[in-house]
């Protein structure tokens, strides 16, 4: 009774058809998305495609937008500037109850006075579906996420690890285009985590659904996507595959957010082919092979990922010829962290700097570990290291 | 655990004085109440002759047992006056409160989807009232409502009734009267439970194909159902035994039955009847507020 | 946040304005209406002070004014401290015996009908041969205000952190230190708030009061309705006018009050 307003006119609209094979159109295509809620711009000018069937992550910070735009696909925010295209069509007019795109949230929101037989049929008897056609699909997708004998409990009678596995059921219940997952194990403990992440991937990978995952947490966007986003106050900074991404992030501030690493600001010196030389105050000179495309400032960044420094008593035999020049710092060890699988080092240069070096501990016994105080040498390849230029 | 037990016991001596009180001021007179329901007509003051007197102690006690009289009660059973007070009172009572329940639960809602700073400002303005005296709301209403008063004087500029309306000592003043006293009753439960729903349901629902008004229906209203007793109650349990209301605003052809037990209290002066339709009264209202203690307890004590 | 799916429609709207208009309006048009220079009530005679002139004129009804003013006040006072104590020991003395009963005696006066509670105390004060007056008027009110102050202290304290009197017990306050120092000072505007309902709800009652009331001493509220049963009286506007305008000044003041101590955002709003 009180929500007579909010009726719309539109009536139950056809689905679009599954996907369209009009050659490089993708799926979804975001154009130039802004939504600004009083001052505060959440989403700034994004665009972005995705295509049918990837596990794309958007990883940020909170606060940084993600979440605004995944409601926003959702239908639940319009958007201030900009189109959102799903199969090449305008999806701004389609109200949420009417968009073939489905959600999980965050909290799951399970509706508490509900079963999960009916929170799971709770989408199909909306669509008019037959009630024997329903009772059908109800059961399959208990058995795809695992909850038989389940249907007749409510909500609160189920674990956080059952409870997410309805919110999946239901939301995937419609057979959406397109399943969006607002941060969807944020409230799993880890071991639980871990085994979900693969529970979901094999999911996607038997469903072929597009999923596009929301998430703060890096190895879990890493672990499970095929392609990420980056976002950081309300702009995409870098979409790339999990391997590019950590191993050639486009700028400090992503190569600091994804994992860990050392950095080392310095003015560039030389260039030889695609050898260049970075005098740093830290780490004294050094070398650098040069991707594509070339670095054009002066002054720039070096940055090395602490798995790919490597430490000996010595320093490493060096072969004849450029090829095989390795950048050399001699150092003492401060600190000996032994996190199990590996171990991670903190080495005080000459310069006083620090770099940090990991270690996979491959052997149970090692008589001869590094310890604090220990003097070392800390090396890496030009091609370990990465040059950053903002 | 064991610092809740520490603390337990001094809140439980803080608690002796109150339960004295309450014990001595509400049960014993319940007590009193139900003696004297069951005791004889006299005209001497106080107008009931005692069944038994305290002093005389267990003797005197049984043999009152068996001078106990029921005639009060069968008196309420065979007269029409009782009975049909007491089917009036649940009709008003009933009535009432649906008209609350339609009228409540569109401003309970309105205010659940204010922005949060003025949820605050409205449950204010909706308690306000509520503090500001009921006998002079209800006066309120007698001023507009009266022969030469506002409400007539503007139906006759507007040319919508040709002559004035007689409003005053009719049903329908009756009723917006108590619909204007328990109307805060009615919407602040409604607003706890409407305020306190997770909005990402609707969104959910909405997200699985329930138009907006389909997931009101599917959604809302199903959960804000404890909210509902809970208003209803707390108005229709009131509403049953009202006195002032009916008597300043409703006609005197038919009684409601708080009205008949103040009539043959101070009217009449016969205190046995009176006693007897208040123990009938309160008969009457045990279920629903066996029903309400449960809710009020599980809201005060469970909802944690 | 502006969802698209929860927001406020102009349904919502619509429906909240009319409710509170419906909540303000009568008791607008009274307070107008006390300040018509004409004796017939529905007739503007243009602004004037009359009839307040009249009330402070009329030694009876001043009278049952200072007798209400009087009983509102002790009885709020010992209401309060009753309510508050009830309230801890429901809220924090954990399971005890006759605690069921306790409870359903506190919670059962807010919706007994009020002709029912004023019966059976008249009947308790007839029997143990109490002069009827002040002092019967005062415990009936006190009997059925402190439920109220009990719900709303007790609410406070059910939703106040009790790791606050746990940690000061750790620091080394033994159980009552730790209420008086900590809790307490965290419940007070909440027992603001119970003084100031059982104030206003006691200045509002006439049926309990008729009941338990002696001859000569009764309440405004007992007064204002026998001449309301007689009809329209303009001297009865302005009496209503003052008295809101005394609540409003409650409200006000404590509101201010309880703001100036509570450091939280928490509204001390009653029920």
């Amino acid at each position: 009774m009180a929500e007579d307003a909010e009726i719309d006119e539109h009536g139950a609209a056809a689905r679009p058809a599954p996907q369209s094979f009009a050659a490089d159109m993708p799926l979804l295509r975001i154009e130039g998305v802004a939504k600004t809620f009083g001052t505060f711009r959440a989403v700034d000018t994004l665009s972005l495609d995705i295509r049918a069937g990837e596990f794309f992550a958007l990883l940020g910070p909170s606060g940084c937008g993600k979440t605004t735009l995944l409601r926003m696909l959702a239908g639940f925010e319009t958007p201030d500037e900009g189109r959102i295209l799903l199969d090449g069509k305008d999806i701004a007019p389609v109200l949420p109850h009417e968009r073939p795109v489905n959600m999980m949230f965050q909290n799951y929101a399970l509706f508490p006075h509900l079963s999960v037989y009916d929170n799971i049929a709770f989408g199909l008897k909306r669509a008019g579906m037959a009630r024997a056609e329903i009772a059908a699909r109800v059961a399959e997708m208990v058995a795809l996420v695992k909850l038989e004998g389940m249907e007749k409990r409510k909500p609160d009678q189920l674990s956080g690890g059952q409870r997410q596995r309805v919110a999946l059921a239901r939301s995937l219940a419609r057979r959406p285009q397109v399943l969006l997952l607002d941060e969807p194990l944020a409230a799993l403990d880890k071991k639980l985590r871990e085994s979900t992440q693969a529970e979901l991937m094999e999911l996607q990978r038997r469903l072929g659904t597009t999923f596009i995952i929301v998430t703060h947490d890096q190895e879990e966007a890493m672990t499970m996507a095929g392609r990420i986003g980056v976002m950081d106050a309300g702009r995409l900074v870098q979409v790339e595959t999990p391997r590019h991404l950590y191993e050639a992030p486009a700028t400090r501030w992503i190569a600091e957010f994804v994992g860990d690493i050392n950095l080392f600001e310095g003015r560039l010196t030389a260039r030889e082919h695609s050898r260049l030389t970075v005098t740093t105050a830290g780490a004294g000179a050094l070398m650098v092979s040069e991707l594509w495309p070339p670095v054009t400032k002066d002054v720039v960044n070096v940055a090395i990922r602490p798995e790919k420094v490597k430490l000996s008593r010595r320093a490493p035999a060096v072969g004849e010829g450029a090829a095989h020049t390795i950048n050399r710092l001699d150092g003492v060890i401060t600190d000996v962290n032994y996190l199990g699988g590996l171990t991670t080092y903190k080495v005080k240069l000459e310069s006083g700097a620090m770099i940090r070096a990991s270690a996979a501990n491959t052997a149970r016994l090692d008589v001869d570990a590094y310890l604090a105080g220990q003097r070392v040498v800390a090396w890496f390849t030009p091609d370990d290291c990465l040059v950053l230029e903002q | 655990m064991s610092a809740r037990r520490i603390f337990a016991r001094p809140a439980r001596f803080a608690a002796i004085a109150p339960y004295l009180w309450m014990v001595l001021f509400f049960l014993v007179p319940f007590g009193f109440v139900l003696k004297i329901s069951l005791s004889q007509t006299a005209i001497a003051q106080p107008p009931y002759t005692p069944v038994f007197d305290l002093a005389e102690g267990w003797q005197a006690f049984t043999a009152a047992l068996s001078q106990l009289s029921f005639e009060n009660f069968k008196l309420l059973i065979s007269d029409n006056l009782y009975i049909l007070s007491y089917l009036r009172s649940l009709v008003v009572a009933v009535t009432s409160t649906l008209i609350l329940l339609l009228i409540g639960y569109p401003i309970a809602y309105g205010m659940a989807r204010l922005p949060q700073r003025w949820q605050g400002v409205a449950m204010t303005l909706v308690i306000v009232p509520f503090w500001t005296s009921f006998l002079i709301r209800i006066y309120a209403w007698i001023n507009i409502l009266q022969h030469d008063g506002l409400l007539n004087k503007i139906l006759l500029t507007l040319h919508i009734v040709p002559a004035p309306v007689v409003w005053l000592s009719t049903d329908s003043a009756m009723y917006l009267g108590i619909v204007y006293s328990y109307l805060p009753f009615m919407i602040l439960p409604l607003y706890a439970t409407l305020a306190k729903m997770d909005t990402s349901l609707l969104e959910a629902a909405n997200d699985l194909g329930a138009s907006p008004r389909e997931a009101f229906w599917l959604v809302t209203f199903p959960l804000s159902l404890p909210g509902v007793g809970a208003g209803a109650l707390l108005c229709f349990i009131p509403i049953v035994g009202e006195f002032v209301i009916p008597d300043l605003l409703a006609g005197s052809d038919s009684l409601m039955i708080g009205q008949t037990l103040w009539l043959e209290f101070f009217t009449n002066k016969d205190w046995p009847v009176a006693s007897a339709a208040a123990v009938a009264l309160l008969v009457l209202l045990v279920p629903p507020l066996l029903l309400y203690d449960r809710l009020q307890r599980r809201q005060l004590e469970g909802g944690r | 946040m502006a969802s698209r799916v929860v927001r406020i429609t102009r349904f919502n709207m619509t429906s909240l304005a009319l409710g509170l208009a419906f909540l303000y309006l009568p008791i607008v048009i009274l307070v107008i209406y006390s300040f018509n220079a004409s004796r017939l009530v529905t007739v503007w005679g243009g602004w004037s002070l009359r009839w307040y002139h009249e009330f402070f004129n009329d030694r009876a009804m001043l009278e049952a004014a200072w007798m209400s003013l009087r009983v509102a006040a002790v009885s709020a006072t010992l209401a309060t401290l009753l309510g508050t104590l009830a309230a801890v020991g429901l809220a924090r003395g954990e399971r005890f015996r006759g605690r069921a009963l306790f409870s359903g005696m506190l919670y059962s006066p807010l919706v007994i009908p009020e002709v029912i509670s004023g019966l059976s105390l008249l009947l308790l004060f007839v029997a143990l041969n109490a002069e009827r007056g002040f002092w019967t008027v005062t415990i009936a009110h006190t009997t059925l205000t402190m439920c109220f102050v009990t719900v709303v202290v007790q609410s406070r304290l059910t939703s106040l952190d009790r790791s606050l009197e746990e940690a000061a017990m750790d620091l080394g306050c033994d159980p009552v230190r730790a209420f008086l120092l900590v809790t307490l000072p965290l419940i007070l505007p909440a027992i603001a708030a119970g003084w100031m309902l059982a104030f206003t709800l006691s200045l509002d009652d006439v049926v309990i009061a008729s009941f338990t009331t002696g001859p000569g001493s009764a309440t405004l509220p007992i007064r204002i309705y026998s001449e309301v049963r007689l009809g329209v009286k303009p001297e009865i506007n302005a009496i209503c006018t003052l008295v809101i305008a005394l609540i409003a000044v409650v409200i006000v003041v404590a509101s201010f009050a309880s703001k100036l101590s509570s450091s939280q955002g928490e509204s001390a709003a009653p029920l």
